[in-house]
C-alpha cells in the first residue's frame, strides 16, 4: 500500500467519530430517498403487473337493467376488444357473533370457467362451481377481518330476501384492491365485503333473469377510451345507464392512484429535503474539516506532491466517508422501504403479493448527490491551503482577526466577561458559517415537524369530520328513495334518539369546460346530525334555494365562484339537467360534495318528501338493538356507523403512522446529531489550542466548556425558532402538494409539534455537549505549551 | 537574593522521578531531582532536548503529576493531588508563558489579561499588568494586530497581573528575534525585581543564563549542576 493511502486509513480512523457523524447524515438523507422511491417503484410495479396479469378492464358502467342480448351490441362498437356483462348487488351480509351492520356487494361471475376480465386471484379455497346455487368466494379483507374462510357459512339479504351461503373460497380482485363501503369514509374490513357468485345463482336472487346491471370492458390497442365511453352512454341511456367511466375514476384504482400520487409526491419532497439537508451539511462539514488539514497540505507540497494529487488524496479520504454514507443508508433504506412497503400492503394496497424492488439508479442518485456535495465541499478547502506556499502553510496561522461584536459596540460589553465576548465575537466573526450551522440544526428540527405532522393532522380531519360535521351514529342508505314517511318508523324505533333524513343524487356538476361526477346531497337546512361547515369550521345553514360546495370542488375543480351558476346532469330517474346557483361554500377535508337543502332538492326532481337514506343518533348502549331492529327491514341496503369506522380507520393507519413517524424520527434524529456534532467537534479542533491555554492558565473544565458549548447553545437556542419556522414550511409545502379531492391536509400545527422539533435539537445539542465535555476532560495540556497552531 | 527571601522555599522537590510510557517504550524523564526553589528568585533551567527540563517544570506548575519523589508548593504537596486541586493551584499560584504566546485571538490585549483576572482572588487592573509590560497603549488591539514581541508580553502581563507567586517561562523568547526576545527577558526580569515573583525560566540557549540568580543545568533526567551568578548580567546587555 502507498504511503499516502495508509495515511488516509489513519486519517480516518483518527477522524473517526466525525467519520461516523457524517455518516449518520449522509445515512439519513439516502435512507429517506431509498426508502421512499424503493416503495413507491415496487408498488408501482406490483399494480401494474397485478393488473396485467389478472386483466382489470378498462371501462366499466351500471346500468338498471338491460336484457342480455344488448351486449352484442354493445361488443359491436369500435374500440371495445373485450365485453362482459355482470349482475351486481348491493346486499346485508350476516356474520355468527357479530353484531354490528355489515354492507355487502356481490358480483356475479360466469356459470361456467373463469372470467375474461377482472379475474378472481384465488388465495384459499377454491371457485363457485358451475350453477351452484349458494356458494360465494369471499374478498380476502372481509374473510381476515372475520376469520372466516372456505367451509363457513354466512347470510345475505338480498334484494329484501334472506340468503345462506357456503364460502367456498378467498379471493382478491384488481378491482376491489382498495375497498369502501358507500357512504364511508375509509375502509372497514369488518363491515364491508365484497363477494363474488354464480352468475345464474345472483340473477336469480336479484331479479335480473337473462339480464345485467353492470358491464366491463377492455380497449383495443388504438381505442380512444373517451370515444367507447360516449357510445356506450347513448345506447346504456335508456336502459337506466348511469354513465360509463374509465379506470381513473374506478374508485379502487382511483384511490390507489391517489395514494401512489400522495407516495411519490412524499418520496420525491422527503428525500429532496432530508438529501439536500444531508449534502449541505456535509459540504458544510467537510470543508471545515479539511481546512483543519492546512499543515498537511503544505507538508505534502514540500515532499513535492502536485496539486491534482494531494486534491485526490482529500477527495478520496472524502468518497470513502460518502460510500459508507451511502451504503449504510442505502441498506437502511432498503430495509426501511421493504418494512413500508408491506405496511402498505396490509393496510392500503391489498396486493395479493409485491415485488420489491430497488432500482439501482436510485442508489446512484443518492451516491452522485452526496459524492458533489461533499467532494465539492473538500475542494474549496484543499485549493485554498494548496494557494499557499509550502513554508507559510507549515507556519504558525496568523491569529485570526476579530473584532468587537455589534453588541459590544452598542455599548453592552460591560454586561459581558471574557468568556462570553469570545463566544460572540467567535460566532460575529464567521456570520456565514454561524448562519449555516444554525440553519442546519434547524432543518433537522424541521424535518422532524414534519414526520409528527401526519398523525396530527388526521386527528384533526378526524375530529373535523365526524365532531363537527357528520355527527351521526349511524347512517342508513335505503334500497331505493323512499317516501320521507320512513323517517318517521325510524325515529319510532327503541333506541333511536333522533332522526335526520338525507336525499343524495349522483350528478356530474359542469362549469364552463370544467365537470366533476359527485353527489348532491340533500340535507336538512340545519341539522343537529350532518352540518355544512364554514371557513372556519362553524356550522352553517344551508340556503333553501342553490347548492354549497366544498372549497375544494368549488376553487380548484369546477373554478366557480359564489353567486354562479352550476349546471347538474342527473345521472338517475329522469335524468335531468339542471341550472343551480352556487350560493355558498363550505371547508372539508375528506372527499368533495355538493349539498342542498333536500326540500330544494325533492323539488328541483318534481319529486315529493323523498329520502336516499337518513342519519341516525342512536342512545349509547342501544346501538346492538337497533342494528337488530334494522336488520330486520328489507328495504335497508346499508348500514355504516361512524365509530367503529372511526376505530377501524385508527387500527389499520395507526401501523402505517407509527411506522411513518418511528422512521421519521430516526432519520431527523440522526441528522440532526450528525450535524450538531459535527458543528461542535469541530469547533472544538479549532479550538482545542485556545481553549487548553485557558485550563493551563487555571481555567476549570466547566469554564472553557462554557465557552465551547455556550456557543453551542447560542446557535442551537437560535436553531431552534429557525427549525420551527422550517418545520412550518415544509408542512405548507406537503398541505401544498397533497391537495386532491379524496383529501386535503389541513395545516395542523400543534404545540406538541413544535415542541418535538425544539426537543429534537435540544436532545441533539445535549448528547454532543455529552461527548465534547468528555473530549475536553481530555486535552492535552503540556502539548499546547510547546506545539504551535 | 534579596531580602523576602522567607525560610520556607517555594518549591520543594524530593527524588523526584518520571517515567512516559510511549506505546511500548519507556522514557525515563526525570531519573531523581532534589531541588528548593526560593521566593524572589530568577531561576534559569538549562539542558538539551530531552534532558528532563520541561517535565520538571509542568511538574512545578501542576500541569502533569511526578511518577516518583514527592513536591510541595510551600506545605502544599502537589504530588498525588487530583486534578481539580491542580487546577486550582494554577489558578491561583502560576503565571505561564509560552513559547507561542498562545494568546486568545478573540479578544484583546485587555481582554486577554482580564480573562485571568476576573478569576483570580487578588489581580491587579489589566491596564496596570500590560503598563508594566510597556503596552500602556496598545490596550485595545487584538493579537492579529500586535507584533510576534507585543504578543509575547501581552502574554507575560496576562500571566503576572494575578499576583501569582510564580512564574513559570517555557521558552518565551523561542519564536523571537533576538532583539525582540531581549525586550520579553528585560520585562521578565523588571516583573522579578518589581513584584518579587519567583521566575522559572526553560532555555536551551546558555547565553541567557547570565541573568538568573541561579541557574540549574538538567541533563539526562538529572541535575547537572545549580550555579549561582555572583553577579548577573542586565538582560539589556545580553545577546545570542
Amino acid at each position: 500500500m502507498k504511503a499516502l493511502n495508509r495515511k488516509l486509513l489513519r486519517d480516518l480512523w483518527h477522524l473517526r467519530g466525525q467519520v461516523l457523524a457524517i455518516v449518520a447524515v449522509i445515512m439519513g438523507g439516502v435512507a429517506t430517498l431509498v426508502m421512499s422511491l424503493s416503495t413507491y417503484d415496487s408498488l408501482v410495479e406490483t399494480r401494474e403487473r397485478f393488473y396485467a396479469e389478472y386483466r382489470f378492464a378498462e371501462v366499466f358502467a351500471y346500468l338498471e337493467r338491460a336484457p342480455e342480448p344488448v351486449a352484442e351490441r354493445l361488443r359491436a362498437i369500435p374500440g371495445v376488444e373485450r365485453l362482459e356483462t355482470r349482475v351486481v348487488a348491493g346486499a346485508r351480509l350476516e356474520v355468527a357473533g357479530f353484531d354490528d351492520p355489515i354492507t355487502g356487494r356481490i358480483l356475479s361471475l360466469p356459470d361456467v370457467g373463469e372470467a375474461g376480465l377482472n379475474r378472481l386471484h384465488m388465495k384459499r379455497g377454491r371457485r363457485v362451481a358451475p350453477y351452484s346455487s349458494d356458494e360465494v368466494v369471499l374478498s380476502d379483507t372481509f374473510a381476515e377481518a372475520h376469520g372466516l374462510g372456505p367451509g363457513d357459512r354466512i347470510a345475505a339479504i338480498i334484494s329484501g330476501k334472506r340468503r345462506s351461503l357456503q364460502v367456498v373460497g378467498v379471493a382478491v380482485s384488481p378491482e376491489y384492491i382498495y375497498q369502501i363501503a358507500p357512504g364511508a369514509m375509509f375502509p372497514d374490513f369488518k363491515r364491508y365485503g365484497v363477494l363474488w357468485m354464480g352468475r345464474t345463482a345472483l340473477a336469480a336472487a336479484h331479479d335480473m333473469d337473462g339480464a345485467f346491471n353492470n358491464l366491463t370492458l377492455s380497449l383495443a390497442r388504438d381505442a380512444r377510451e373517451q370515444a367507447v365511453i360516449d357510445r356506450l352512454d347513448q345506447q346504456l341511456a335508456r336502459y337506466g345507464g348511469t354513465g360509463a367511466y374509465g379506470r381513473a375514476d374506478q374508485f379502487s384504482n382511483r384511490f390507489l392512484s391517489e395514494e401512489l400520487k400522495q407516495l411519490q409526491t412524499t418520496a420525491t419532497i422527503f428525500p429532496a429535503i432530508f438529501l439536500g439537508v444531508a449534502a449541505f451539511m456535509l459540504n458544510v462539514v467537510i470543508s471545515r474539516l479539511i481546512a483543519l488539514q492546512r499543515e498537511q497540505v503544505a507538508i505534502l507540497k514540500a515532499f513535492g506532491y502536485s496539486h491534482l494529487a494531494i486534491g485526490w488524496h482529500f477527495v478520496k479520504l472524502v468518497l470513502v466517508v460518502v460510500v459508507l454514507g451511502v451504503a449504510a443508508g442505502s441498506a437502511l433504506g432498503a430495509w426501511f422501504g421493504q418494512g413500508l412497503a408491506s405496511v402498505y400492503q396490509e393496510t392500503t394496497f391489498r396486493f395479493p403479493y409485491l415485488h420489491y424492488r430497488l432500482e439501482l439508479s436510485v442508489v446512484l442518485i443518492a451516491l452522485g448527490v452526496s459524492a458533489l456535495a461533499a467532494v465539492s465541499g473538500s475542494l474549496v478547502s484543499v485549493a485554498r491551503a494548496a494557494r499557499l506556499a509550502p513554508a507559510t502553510g507549515m507556519q504558525a496561522e496568523m491569529p485570526a482577526v476579530y473584532r468587537a461584536t455589534l453588541l459590544e459596540r452598542l455599548g453592552l460589553q460591560r454586561w459581558f466577561g471574557a468568556p462570553t465576548r469570545m463566544i460572540l465575537r467567535h460566532i460575529e466573526r464567521r456570520p456565514l458559517k454561524s448562519l449555516l450551522t444554525v440553519f442546519g440544526i434547524a432543518c433537522a428540527g424541521g424535518l422532524m415537524m414534519v414526520g409528527n405532522y401526519q398523525k396530527d393532522a388526521i386527528d384533526f380531519m378526524v375530529d373535523v369530520q365526524f365532531r363537527q360535521a357528520a355527527r351521526e351514529d349511524l347512517a342508513v342508505t335505503f334500497i331505493d328513495p323512499t317516501s320521507g314517511r320512513a323517517l318517521h318508523e325510524l325515529q319510532a324505533l327503541p333506541g333511536v334518539e333522533y332522526v335526520e333524513g338525507f336525499r343524495d343524487v349522483p350528478v356530474v356538476l359542469r362549469h364552463r369546460n370544467h365537470e366533476y361526477r359527485a353527489s348532491v346531497y340533500g340535507i336538512e337546512p340545519a341539522g343537529r346530525l350532518h352540518r355544512s361547515l364554514d371557513r372556519s369550521l362553524a356550522p352553517v345553514r344551508v340556503p333553501p334555494e342553490g347548492v354549497v360546495l366544498t372549497d375544494h370542488l368549488a376553487s380548484n375543480i369546477l373554478h366557480i365562484q359564489p353567486g354562479e351558476l352550476l349546471t347538474l346532469e342527473v345521472l338517475e330517474g329522469r335524468r335531468q339537467v339542471l341550472q343551480v346557483p352556487v350560493l355558498g361554500i363550505t371547508r372539508q377535508f375528506l372527499g368533495v360534495s355538493a349539498y342542498m337543502q333536500r326540500e330544494a332538492l325533492n323539488r328541483l326532481l318534481h319529486e315529493g318528501n323523498v329520502v336516499s337514506g337518513a342519519y341516525l343518533a342512536i342512545e349509547p348502549g342501544r346501538e346492538a338493538a337497533v342494528y337488530a331492529a334494522l336488520h330486520a327491514r328489507p328495504r335497508v341496503l346499508s348500514m355504516v356507523a361512524n365509530v367503529s369506522a372511526i376505530q377501524s380507520f385508527y387500527a389499520t393507519i395507526g401501523e402505517f403512522v407509527l411506522f411513518y413517524n418511528l422512521v421519521a424520527t430516526l432519520l431527523a434524529g440522526s441528522i440532526g446529531f450528525g450535524v450538531v456534532y459535527n458543528s461542535a467537534r469541530i469547533a472544538l479542533s479549532e479550538r482545542g489550542r485556545e481553549l487548553a491555554s485557558l485550563r493551563v492558565l487555571g481555567f476549570t473544565r466547566g469554564e472553557i466548556a462554557y465557552i465551547l458549548l455556550g456557543e453551542l447553545a447560542l446557535l442551537a437556542l437560535a436553531a431552534i425558532p429557525v427549525g420551527m419556522l422550517v418545520g412550518v414550511g415544509l408542512i405548507g409545502i406537503l398541505v401544498q402538494a397533497f391537495e386532491n379531492d379524496l383529501y386535503r391536509l389541513p395545516l395542523i400545527l400543534t404545540s406538541a409539534n413544535y415542541a418535538l422539533g425544539a426537543t429534537l435539537i435540544a436532545a441533539s445539542t445535549l448528547i454532543s455537549a455529552l461527548f465534547i465535555w468528555r473530549r475536553l476532560g481530555r486535552l492535552d495540556l503540556v502539548a499546547v505549551l510547546k506545539t504551535r497552531e | 537574593m534579596n531580602q523576602s527571601n522567607a525560610a520556607r522555599p517555594v518549591f520543594t522537590a524530593r527524588g523526584l522521578t518520571k517515567t512516559y510510557h510511549m506505546g511500548e517504550v519507556e522514557v525515563q524523564a526525570l531519573r531523581g531531582v532534589d531541588l528548593e526553589l526560593h521566593a524572589g528568585e530568577l531561576i534559569v533551567l538549562l539542558g538539551p532536548s530531552g534532558s528532563g527540563k520541561s517535565t520538571l517544570l509542568n511538574i512545578l506548575g501542576g500541569l502533569d503529576v511526578p511518577t516518583g519523589g514527592r513536591v510541595w508548593y510551600l506545605d502544599h504537596e502537589l504530588s498525588g493531588a487530583d486534578e481539580s486541586e491542580l487546577t486550582r493551584f494554577r489558578r491561583e499560584h502560576v503565571g505561564f508563558v509560552f513559547q507561542f504566546y498562545n494568546l486568545i485571538p478573540s479578544l484583546t490585549a485587555r481582554e486577554n489579561v482580564a480573562a485571568v483576572t476576573e478569576i483570580a482572588s487578588a489581580p491587579m487592573t489589566p491596564e496596570a499588568a500590560l503598563e508594566l509590560v510597556g503596552l500602556g497603549s496598545r490596550l485595545d488591539h487584538f493579537p492579529a494586530q500586535l507584533s510576534g514581541g507585543e504578543q509575547q508580553r501581552v502574554a507575560i502581563a496576562r500571566a503576572v497581573a494575578k499576583n501569582p507567586a510564580v512564574l513559570l517561562c517555557d521558552e518565551p523568547t523561542g519564536a523571537l528575534d533576538s532583539t525582540t526576545g531581549v525586550r520579553v527577558l528585560e520585562v521578565l526580569e523588571q516583573v522579578n525585581r518589581e513584584l518579587g515573583t519567583l521566575t522559572v525560566l526553560i532555555t536551551h540557549n546558555a547565553g541567557i543564563a547570565a541573568m538568573a540568580d541561579r541557574v540549574i543545568r538538567l541533563s539526562d533526567g538529572t541535575i547537572a549542576e545549580i550555579r549561582a551568578n555572583a553577579d548577573k548580567t542586565p538582560a539589556r546587555e545580553l545577546s545570542w
